[in-house]
């Protein structure tokens, strides 16, 4: 079995977009840190020839629920955006416009897009973790895309 | 050209601060079965690795620390993180050595990768003082068997601890140095740090 260390360094960024994607820029370190710790701790029972990335976003998912469940007991919106500074420089930066653009989709939708187009998780394993058929995460994928580029158009397409 | 693009820059600082959260978490909530970093030393790059017990792997940069690190995972346990805090204390005091400042390690070790005959020859060897050596025959002798010399180059060689559990000190009868899993270079650079 390889050493944990090697688990987050290969998959620890894609993790974070998946949280990023699914729970926008104030929540997704708490889900990233909540993920990586239940997985180090269960990581010894993992089979040999398990998909790794896809247990990863599978313990996310759940991870990413607890986090809204609690954001909402507190009672502040999971919307909200930190007043942060970009630390990539740029105006641009993802944690505004484009979250808000994801946050609008519906639950089902942000998590099937994310899955599919953050990890390249096929339909099937996408199902067996948001529930529901191979072919309505494929759907919600589809119209999730379709509504995030009208919402969120970026440089060099129509608007 | 995919809006979520704009979601793929992770800058390293993120990522730094994610791992030691990680890293501190394991620690606090006893997840953390192996914590590892690297020192820089005149012997080079060495890989230091603890388990809650404690140090219980130092290698040369020769013996591949991808490989040790492979090796730790298979025979401890894949919890193993880069966890720099639980190995600050054996750092300083390597720090310390090379300065020629320390000459005895006050360090818990873990020594659960060695066992039977070579375990003792290797808990023999903190007898040898700093700056003094002794033949593969008389650490057999120490021992409890004078005959086992092979057996003593073997446990030398396997040496999970090597520079705190002072293999180097090791050298054949004839008084040249003999070899050293961080390599020849390596173990007569320990000797002329230590006959300063």
């Amino acid at each position: 079995m390889k050493p944990f260390e090697q688990v987050v360094a290969e998959h620890g960024p894609a993790v974070l977009r998946v949280c990023r994607a699914v729970l926008g820029p104030a929540d997704a370190e708490d889900a990233w840190s909540d993920t990586f710790l239940a997985a180090l701790r269960a990581y010894p029972e993992l089979g040999e020839d398990a998909n790794v990335e896809a247990w990863l976003v599978t313990i996310a998912h759940r991870k990413a629920i607890d986090v809204v469940r609690r954001a909402s007991r507190q009672a502040t919106p999971t919307d909200r955006v930190p007043e942060r500074p970009s630390e990539t420089g740029r105006p641009d930066d993802w944690d505004g416009d484009l979250w808000r653009a994801l946050a609008a989709l519906p639950p089902k939708q942000r998590a099937a897009v994310a899955y599919h187009y953050l990890t390249g998780l096929p339909y099937a394993e996408i199902a067996a973790i948001t529930g529901g058929s191979a072919d309505a995460a494929r759907r919600a994928a589809a119209d999730g895309m379709k509504a995030l580029r009208k919402n969120y158009p970026v440089e060099g397409e129509l608007r | 050209m995919n809006p979520l693009d704009r979601l793929s820059e992770v800058d390293s600082s993120t990522v730094a601060r994610l791992h030691a959260r990680l890293a501190a978490a394991a620690e606090r909530d006893g997840l953390l079965d192996v914590a590892y970093r690297t020192v820089d030393t005149p012997v080079g790059r060495l890989l230091l690795a603890a388990t809650g017990a404690g140090l219980v792997r130092v290698a040369f940069a020769s013996q591949d620390h991808d490989r040790v690190l492979a090796a730790l995972a298979d025979a401890v346990s894949p919890r193993v993180l880069h966890a720099p805090g639980r190995l600050d204390d054996a750092a300083r005091q390597l720090d310390e050595y090379f300065a020629g400042e320390r000459t005895v390690f006050d360090l818990p070790l873990d020594w659960q990768l060695s066992h039977g005959f070579r375990r003792t020859v290797l808990g023999h060897l903190p007898d040898i003082g700093y700056g003094h050596t002794a033949s593969y025959a008389e650490v057999a002798l120490a021992a409890g068997s004078p005959k086992a010399v092979r057996a003593v180059g073997t446990a030398c060689a396997t040496n999970p601890l090597p520079v705190v559990v002072p293999c180097h000190r090791v050298v054949r009868s004839d008084g040249t140095s003999g070899g050293y899993a961080g390599g020849a270079e390596a173990k007569h650079t320990l000797l002329t740090l230590e006959a300063a």
